[in-house]
């Protein structure tokens, strides 16, 4: 085959002193002397796309972004976004379709061609994008002066730009116009605009060729010898062109066209074309055009034989028709066994897999090979694109459930065929005695099952007899405790500590909310010398850990795991060094002094205990605030951000979307009730640090008194140490100052459902009504604070925003016993006795002061406009002495109670 | 020799610490942010930090002089929401430029104090150019993602009135900082552009870029080099990253950025990330021995601390930098 004499070799780029162009949607695209080829996506253009067309004219976004994200999906490294039709608002259109797209994380993630031929629109989509874009295009078409100023405007919103080979009398339809105008143009924005030469892109025009026109022959020769031109003449020009018009003859006939796409492109990129608008479907394999077809097709492009036009008409009525039509839905059933049980577990899909299951037993000896084998290998799909971060927790608890189905398929076949299945290994799992919050737990637990463990999972409040007791019997070879509220933390200790006594070896995995690993290296991990204690940060780690802790690796990881914790209490015994306290007389001393002349303490309106039964859900729904919602799913980062993000967005959208449905129908078939109770009561500080609450106004008869912890740390100057009791006003000052409290709970009855989802093995709405409930509890928890302070207390006026309340921009606070600014969990039962709680909310408190159900809230109020949330930190001996004696409860039991505050 | 770009060739630059955990120690009330300006403002303006600069300029001097004593050489002025977009909240747009002009000036009377004192080491007023309070690039609508709550256009405008009052306030260097959305940041430097051309000034621009957690991204969703790609069109002093993150945190975000940007580097990260509480605990030695570890990798150009840090944080790094030349770039 013979090419034309011009042909000198693939082009190689010589501006090395030049610095690569680069454009950038969320992410960056820097196009450098080996890209080859840029394509630019052309669907999403109403000149283009008929169909794009329609869905803009209809004002049908939706579809139209699936065009812009198929796109992407499909390859295209920008995408041309073009709304030049006279039955539509070109500027309207482009700014919404952009802001759209900018929601849309998987399409933003590619930079934007802004593709009009009018200034206006162009600039309108400027003002959009955040990343840098492409201008599609200017020209000289009406003058130096207009193309000027354009080219400055573009160089100040920073984007590169397409000039077309045109100028003040037309389009450059031969070689020698299109350098003419190219060169033209280059020396304007390089020399007077000072437009940077590697951000400038030609598009010397593709043209029609086959056309039977005489004067058409050489332009796709033409355009060839242009690019190469340009890329060898014009220092770090790109080259462009709109691919799809030079086989504009052969309309209908799609296998000749495509054939034409490809070899013009060889051709163009052989020449230095470097990027190009392309639709990707139309778009045959160069190596797999039939040659008879390959020769006449360059033979026109080639302009080397004169009837090379009359030749290709002829071949190509012999394609007429065949075009092919990829995709149809659900193409992926139509994969083998295999590839359709991953597919299913992948995307979570269930509707499929009881037929794809029995399949695959029927071709298989044993049933539980269909679970070693179809599932296993399915499971390992979805586990190794879990750890690689390409798929977030969501969908992993959602193959879980398809897992689970499959399973529970199989379970009969298995149990008639008498075999067991072969796990990796044995897992036991408990909430600590005492706590009651297991959806940590569970997640492991799902992951974990994922991956082929086998989970024994104890529940909640498991005291560690029971589970030491199980893991002797059933031989586990890893047991894992979980725990969210601060005496779990001790709780855990005790468990390693029996386990030492107790002879066990097997590794110990910590998580949970109030663990960390500074806890676990300082004081768990010391009382269990036998085995290696490992704290997990999350589900999604638990994996890693695990393997490691049974698998060959074990050795290694474990030193690796001694080393860090020893550098970790190392840190830890040295920090403390730093830390100097003072006692509990200086730090009354250095108090949080309020000035009561300035801000009185305002009488509430109502005095007294108050119950509401049955609260209505559809109001609370509206306090819910979601980022820790989606924290719970291991999916960081802030609502409504989140929807958007360029990673987790898609799958936090979709869980966020399955929350709102769920919530729909839990609120309209009463799955839960809601019950509060609240109380406001006169009351007075004592001795600095106890609020004392009386029976009524005339203060004489003590109801109940709240013991405050004093922060002991010494700060820097000016810095005061605090302690709840600094906000009720002393009983000394004579003003007569108030206390509030309350308890919420949303959790009640949601046993039915679980049990429910359970039956139906599925762990995801089980996860997912237990987050929601939790979140409805801290709403429970916002709105009554919001109504104390407007309606009962009644010292707040205006109404605020949502986002203000998350943001707790309210005056007042509502601290909860055993939180940071009262961490002492021994105060609820007061608390919850003052109020009568456990009659009035169904909710009680268990022996380590957890409320059941787990998706409760209580607190204390506090309303004066300058009480704020604080952490006491760690006291001294004296306060502990000091707290015994006015509690009156034993200094060790005290003393176990408040281990993680206490210093040392 | 007091052109910061070229000092900039020969040294490693410090930049102050933290505003608002410095105000914080003088405790405030409502009538400090009217004094003399607001009497009868019809808002409560207590928290509006900005305003500090009219109704109490001897605080904020006095902490500009405690940043200079510490040893910084460049002095971000107390304006990072001095435009009309940002104190709407407050209703009072009409003060943008005032906010701007004076925080500018008090903050050239400290550094000019201070160069007096030693002209061999001359201090730089930044012209601190915030995100405002709005974004370009998002939704505040969940239910309807292409709304925007306001326009490319307004913010040029209200962007030029800020560095128009930054400039005629003696500013030396403007820095657009804690960006989360580049979309904003692009609005800022176009209206620094459309101000510089019309007054005919060329003062050198510094940005700084928010990476909000570990993902690695802006709130908007770019990486850092996305970031850099997308404001690298402006001829800038310095690009950079704070806030959000501490020191160690931030260290991989800036390799990328001094991999890639054809200009200088800065960091001015937070002193550690925040506890429970939303206190910063990082102490001086802590944040100093994070820092170490740019300047032994040559990685910034110019220096300071973010959210957390404190005089005392600043002496920690200044004292630091003392030891290092710069590392040709």
């Amino acid at each position: 085959m013979n090419l034309h004499p011009d042909y000198q070799g693939k082009y190689k780029y010589k501006w090395s002193d030049l610095r690569n162009m680069k454009l950038s949607g969320l992410e960056p695209l820097e196009i450098t002397p080996e890209s080859n080829f840029i394509n630019i996506g052309e669907r999403t253009n109403v000149a283009g796309s008929a169909k794009f067309l329609r869905h803009i004219k209809e004002g049908e976004f939706e579809a139209a972004l699936q065009i812009a994200r198929d796109q992407v999906e499909g390859g295209a490294q920008i995408i041309d976004v073009n709304m030049d039709d006279g039955l539509i608002d070109g500027k309207e259109a482009m700014v919404k379709f952009l802001n759209l797209i900018a929601s849309e994380p998987d399409i933003a993630r590619v930079p934007v061609m802004i593709d009009s031929s009018k200034w206006e629109i162009i600039e309108a989509g400027l003002k959009c994008v955040q990343g840098k874009s492409v201008v599609n295009s200017i020209s000289l078409k009406e003058g130096e002066e207009k193309f000027i100023y354009q080219a400055k405007k573009i160089k100040q919103y920073g984007a590169a730009v397409i000039v077309m080979a045109f100028d003040e009398d037309g389009q450059a339809d031969s070689y020698e116009k299109r350098i003419h105008m190219c060169e033209r143009s280059y020396r304007i924005l390089v020399d007077k605009v000072k437009f940077p030469p590697q951000d400038i892109i030609f598009d010397p025009n593709v043209f029609p060729v086959a056309t039977g026109m005489e004067e058409h022959r050489k332009n796709a020769l033409d355009f060839f010898r242009a690019t190469r031109w340009i890329r060898e003449n014009l220092p770090g020009a790109h080259v462009s062109g709109g691919i799809s018009n030079v086989s504009f003859s052969f309309r209908g006939n799609n296998p000749v066209r495509e054939a034409m796409h490809s070899a013009f492109l060889y051709h163009a990129i052989n020449e230095g074309l470097d990027m190009g608008i392309v639709n990707p479907t139309m778009l045959e394999v160069y190596d797999e055009i039939p040659k008879d077809l390959l020769e006449r097709v360059e033979d026109v492009l080639l302009d080397r034989r004169d009837d090379a036009t009359d030749r290709l008409l002829t071949f190509a009525e012999s394609f007429v028709g065949g075009t092919k039509e990829k995709k149809a839905e659900l193409e992926w059933r139509k994969e083998n066994l295999q590839d359709r049980i991953t597919y299913s577990l992948v995307k979570g899909i269930t509707e499929f897999i009881d037929a794809d299951v029995e399949e695959a037993r029927q071709s298989v000896n044993m049933p539980i090979e269909v679970i070693e084998g179809h599932l296993m290998n399915g499971m390992n799909v979805v586990g190794d694109l879990f750890g690689s971060g390409k798929m977030f927790l969501p969908q992993v608890v959602k193959s879980a459930r398809v897992m689970k189905k499959a399973v529970a398929y199989l379970l009969p076949y298995i149990e008639a065929s008498k075999t067991e299945t072969k796990a990796k290994g044995k897992v036991l799992m408990a909430t600590v005695k005492g706590d009651v919050h297991d959806i940590g737990k569970n997640i492991v637990g799902v992951v974990l099952g994922c991956n082929n463990y086998e989970i024994i999972d104890l529940g909640v409040m498991v005291p560690a007899e029971k589970i030491l007791q199980v893991a002797k019997e059933q031989k586990v070879d890893v047991i894992g405790l979980s725990g969210l509220i601060t005496p779990s933390l001790d709780e855990m200790v005790h468990v390693a500590r029996e386990m030492e006594r107790e002879g066990f070896t097997i590794p110990l995995l910590i998580g949970g909310a109030t663990t960390s690993k500074v806890h676990t290296a300082v004081k768990i991990d010391q009382n269990y010398k036998s085995g290696q204690t490992v704290y997990v940060l999350d589900a999604s780690r638990s994996v890693t850990v695990v393997s490691s802790l049974l698998g060959e690796e074990r050795d290694r990881f474990i030193k690796e795991v001694q080393t860090d914790y020893v550098r970790v209490r190392e840190n830890y015994a040295s920090k403390k060094e730093f830390k100097s306290y003072l006692s509990l007389d200086e730090a009354r001393k250095n108090k949080f002094n309020i000035d009561w002349n300035k801000n009185a303490p305002v009488i509430p309106k109502f005095v007294g205990v108050k119950e509401f039964a049955d609260y209505d859900l559809t109001e609370l729904r509206q306090y819910i605030d979601w980022t820790p919602f989606f924290h719970t799913w291991e999916l960081r980062g802030k609502y409504p951000a989140i929807l958007s993000d360029a990673n987790m967005g898609v799958e936090a959208t979709k869980l966020f979307n399955d929350a709102n449905a769920m919530l729909d129908l839990l609120i309209r078939e009463k799955w839960i009730r809601a019950k509060a109770v609240i109380g406001i009561w006169p009351a007075n500080t004592v001795n600095d640090d106890d609020i004392e609450i009386y029976t009524d106004e005339s203060r004489k008869t003590i109801l109940h008194t709240q013991y405050g912890m004093r922060q002991q740390l010494k700060k820097a100057e000016g810095a005061v140490n605090e302690c709840i009791a600094d906000f009720i006003a002393p009983k000394n000052s004579g003003l007569a100052d108030y206390v509030g409290g309350f308890v919420v709970t949303a959790g009640l009855d949601i046993e039915k459902k679980l049990a429910e989802f359970e039956a139906d093995h599925n762990d995801y709405n089980s996860i997912l009504l237990k987050a929601l409930a939790d979140r409805l509890a801290e709403a429970f928890a916002e709105r009554m604070h919001e109504r104390v302070r407007q309606e009962f207390w009644g010292y707040e006026k205006a109404p605020l925003s949502k986002d203000d309340l998350i943001a707790e921009k309210y005056k007042g606070i509502r601290p909860a016993p055993g939180y940071p600014a009262n961490p002492d969990h021994t105060e609820k039962p007061g608390l919850f006795k003052l109020l009568d709680a456990t009659a009035k909310t169904e909710t009680t408190l268990t022996e380590s002061m957890a409320m059941m159900p787990a998706s409760s809230v209580s607190g204390w109020y506090f309303a004066h406009p300058e009480s704020h949330y604080f952490g006491v930190g760690k006291i001294r001996e004296d306060q502990l002495e000091s707290l015994a004696r006015r509690k009156q409860m034993d200094l060790e039991v005290l003393r176990r109670w408040l281990s993680p505050n206490m210093e040392g | 020799m007091n052109d910061i770009r070229e000092i900039l060739k020969h040294r490693i630059l410090v930049l102050d610490g933290a505003m608002g955990t410095m105000i914080q120690r003088y405790k405030l009330e409502e009538a400090d942010f009217r004094k003399g300006w607001f009497e009868n403002h019809p808002k409560p303006l207590k928290g509006d930090n900005d305003l500090l600069v009219l109704t109490r300029p001897d605080i904020i001097k006095a902490i500009h002089r405690e940043y200079l004593e510490a040893g910084a050489d460049i002095i971000e002025t107390n304006t990072f929401s001095g435009t009309t977009i940002a104190q709407a909240d407050y209703g009072l747009e009409k003060y943008a430029y005032d906010i701007n002009y004076h925080g500018a000036k008090i903050a050239r009377e400290a550094c000019d104090e201070f160069t007096q004192k030693d002209p061999s080491k001359p201090r730089f007023v930044a012209g601190s150019i915030g995100p405002t309070n709005v974004t370009l690039s998002i939704s505040p609508n969940v239910n309807d993602p292409g709304y925007r709550s306001t326009t490319f256009d307004k913010m040029v405008v209200a962007y030029e009135e800020q560095v128009k009052g930054l400039i005629d306030g003696g500013s030396d260097v403007l820095l657009i900082e804690t960006i989360f959305d580049t979309l904003n940041a692009k609005a800022a430097l176009f209206a620094v552009q459309n101000v510089q051309e019309k007054m005919g000034t060329r003062l050198p621009i510094m940005i700084s870029g928010t990476i909000t957690d570990a993902s690695g991204r802006t709130l908007s969703g770019q990486t850092a080099e996305a970031f850099l790609v997308s404001v690298e069109h402006a001829d800038l002093l310095t690009v950079g990253l704070n806030c959000a993150l501490g020191a160690s945190t931030l260290r991989p975000y800036l390799q990328v950025l001094k991999k890639n940007a054809p200009f200088a580097i800065s960091a001015h990260p937070n002193a550690g990330l925040p506890n429970e509480m939303g206190q910063y605990e990082e102490t001086p030695e802590l944040m100093a021995a994070q820092i170490k570890t740019y300047l032994d990798e040559g990685l910034v150009n110019i220096v300071g601390g973010c959210c957390g840090t404190t005089p005392a944080h600043i002496k920690a790094i200044a004292d630091l930098v003392k030891n290092y030349q710069l590392v040709e770039k």
